[in-house]
């Protein structure tokens, strides 16, 4: 029972950490913690179907490129209003991850993780292809920009909503379903869980929750989707983020998205580091420090505290 | 992974497997292949000339394919790391002819190089966390990635370096099909390191330790082979292919740069899928089968420019895994649940 108030004690004093940071911030600082939301929220996502239903996936840039797409052609085509196209983007993502759930039910392990990198690899090169519609290399501009506020307050109210409806849908009968699919398909089933709906269910919410990060990741750009800005590396942050936040659990996804969020920039500032070089020597130090240390993320380092707190 | 294959599910799959084994699709396939590049190379230049080029690029995604079943087999994960490895160990060779030596020289003293890279990898950063978390050895070699890829543009530079091929610019003709003599010595070169590397596992006790620890550690273990050091030894091994794949890479690529084994590497992973992950014959074929049919699509079909010859290729690669999940040459785990 400590336990639990100590948990609400502490999303309190983050929410309320959240909510009053603008107000102490630089316009800049305040766009650069607008991406800690964004990718708060597709680390949210991948942690769904990562951590709880054990499907791993490396392909999350890809569905966050479809959401920014969305965003960005919707806004160009018929100005819709922002908010309303990431909705537009979590159904379109939800319907995609649907689709790629379904392959997704005869592969596992290795397999499945190899082709969700393909998916991560393919999907940035069709706007390419098909440059009349999406822009070709130069991308496509949406019709209106927003203020780092507007992505902030925007951004991290997305992300509460996320928040409340992944731990609704994950402490339920779902979580359960999800949890027993992972630790063991065949004893899942035998226990008469349908294992084709729930796991394919995991990959659509799971992508839909990437799509509206992709979508206010377009949206943070300026407002330009652009085919470099979903390369591999972007989905290798989000497994990276998933993994430092250890997987399974909700509550380290703070310090995940924060990780490879902020980090990059942050490191930028330090002199001896200054290039592009050195931040990547320095983020990917890091990554592997933080995982020979903490193999099992953040939320296994702060299980073993709540545990000595109140054994 | 805690489930294990079990004794008597492999006998039972192996009787069920000689049951169907009097018609074997996977070989006649490939004999079907063998036949029909014959064919169409007798009949058409354009077609011979292709297949040759398919066949050194399927090379070198050969050989880097068989890096990562390699690692796969001993540590069961995907070394994301295996092409910016090879990429490093490519600059090393970069610097060693800079430095003056011949290009062979630096070839075999890269060699060395590259082993020892992979097995100080495997000490210093996989084995700590080896049976704890298999998510966690991948981030690392994620990791690894972004810190080699970062060290090298640091200290090489990004911009395009520019390295001799060991191969001259001959070309031969063979009964009217010009074939590059650059093209010959990247297949000859990665054949005889993919049968060197054979006949190690195959005849020496070396081998026979690795191929035990890789299989069953603990069984391994307990008739005294040191599983931990035959693990650093695949790793070291493996990063020697990944270098080898990447010195013949080069020269085809015609230039250097700190990205140049990202497309390698994607290739490379789309073979050894293809032909079952824990399959060497299987990365190997898987290798070569993709480096010829995408030069033979490339060739003939307009729509799959180059833009999405990549996706198109992981299309083939999905309809594959869809109809056999466990790749061309993969067995179908049993486990125990």
């Amino acid at each position: 029972m400590r336990v639990h108030a100590f948990r609400l004690g502490t999303i309190a004093v983050v929410a309320a950490v959240i909510a009053l940071l603008p107000f102490g911030l630089s316009n800049y600082h305040v766009g650069l913690f607008a991406q800690v939301a964004v990718f708060f929220i597709a680390v949210l996502g991948l942690n769904i179907l990562t951590g709880y239903s054990g499907q791993i996936s490396i392909g999350h840039g890809a569905f966050m490129a479809i959401g920014g797409y969305t965003t960005a052609v919707m806004s160009r085509d018929h100005d819709t209003n922002l908010v309303l196209t990431m909705l537009m983007a979590f159904v379109v993502c939800f319907a995609f991850g649907l689709v790629v759930g379904l392959p997704a039910l005869r592969l596992s392990g290795v397999y499945l993780a190899l082709v969700t990198f393909a998916l991560a690899v393919s999907v940035p090169q069709i706007p390419l292809k098909f440059s009349k519609f999406l822009g070709g290399s130069n991308g496509v501009q949406s019709a209106r920009t927003v203020s780092n506020l507007w992505l902030y307050g925007v951004g991290w109210t997305a992300a509460a909503i996320l928040f409340v409806l992944a731990w609704l849908l994950l402490r339920g009968r779902l979580g359960r379903a999800l949890r027993s699919i992972r630790d063991s398909e065949v004893a899942a089933v035998s226990s008469g869980v349908e294992l084709p709906v729930y796991k394919t269910f995991a990959f659509g919410i799971s992508a839909a929750y990437a799509g509206v990060a992709g979508s206010l990741f377009v949206l943070a750009t300026n407002g330009f989707a652009q085919p470099n800005e979903f390369g591999i590396l972007l989905s290798l942050e989000l497994l990276i983020g998933a993994a430092v936040a250890g997987l399974g659990s909700l509550w380290g996804v703070l310090a995940g998205a924060a990780f490879v969020a902020l980090l990059p920039t942050i490191s930028k500032d330090v002199p001896v580091v200054g290039s592009q070089h050195g931040q990547d020597v320095v983020f990917g130090l890091l990554v592997i420090l933080v995982m020979l240390l903490l193999p099992t993320g953040f939320a296994g380092l702060l299980g073993r505290a709540l545990r000595g707190r109140s054994p | 992974m805690a489930a294990a294959e079990t004794r008597t599910g492999t006998q039972l799959r192996n009787g069920a497997a000689s049951l169907r084994g009097l018609v074997r699709p996977i070989p006649l396939l490939l004999a079907g292949a063998v036949v029909f590049l014959a064919l169409g190379s007798t009949f058409s230049t354009i077609f011979a000339q292709q297949t040759v080029a398919g066949l050194a690029q399927g090379a070198v995604y050969s050989s880097l394919a068989l890096a990562l079943v390699l690692i796969y087999r001993a540590t069961e994960v995907i070394n994301f790391a295996q092409g910016e490895m090879a990429m490093a160990t490519t600059y090393v060779a970069y610097q060693l002819i800079l430095w003056g030596l011949p290009y062979w020289g630096a070839f075999f003293v890269t060699l060395a190089v590259a082993f020892v890279f992979g097995t100080v990898v495997q000490l210093a950063l996989i084995r700590p966390v080896q049976h704890k978390s298999v998510i966690a050895i991948v981030i690392i070699t994620v990791g690894l990635f972004i810190l080699i890829d970062g060290l090298v543009a640091w200290k090489w530079g990004a911009d395009i370096k520019f390295m001799p091929s060991p191969f001259g610019q001959t070309v031969y003709h063979v009964g009217g099909v010009p074939v590059a003599q650059e093209d010959l010595g990247t297949l000859l070169v990665v054949v005889i390191s993919v049968v060197l590397l054979w006949g190690l596992f195959r005849f020496t006790k070396l081998g026979l330790g690795m191929r035990a620890a890789a299989l069953r550690p603990d069984a391994a273990r307990l008739v005294g082979v040191r599983v931990d050091r035959m693990l650093a030894v695949g790793w070291g091994l493996a990063a020697v292919l990944g270098a080898v794949a990447g010195l013949m890479a080069e020269p085809a690529a015609f230039v250097l740069q700190p990205s140049f084994m990202q497309p390698i590497l994607l290739y490379a992973f789309s073979a050894a899928v293809l032909g079952g992950l824990e399959s060497p014959i299987g990365a190997v074929v898987g290798g070569l089968a993709l480096g010829v049919f995408l030069n033979l699509v490339g060739q003939y079909v307009p729509f799959v420019t180059s833009e999405i010859r990549l996706p198109f290729a992981f299309l083939v690669l999905l309809v594959v895994l869809l109809i056999k999940p466990s790749g061309l040459f993969g067995r179908a785990r049993v486990r125990r649940v």
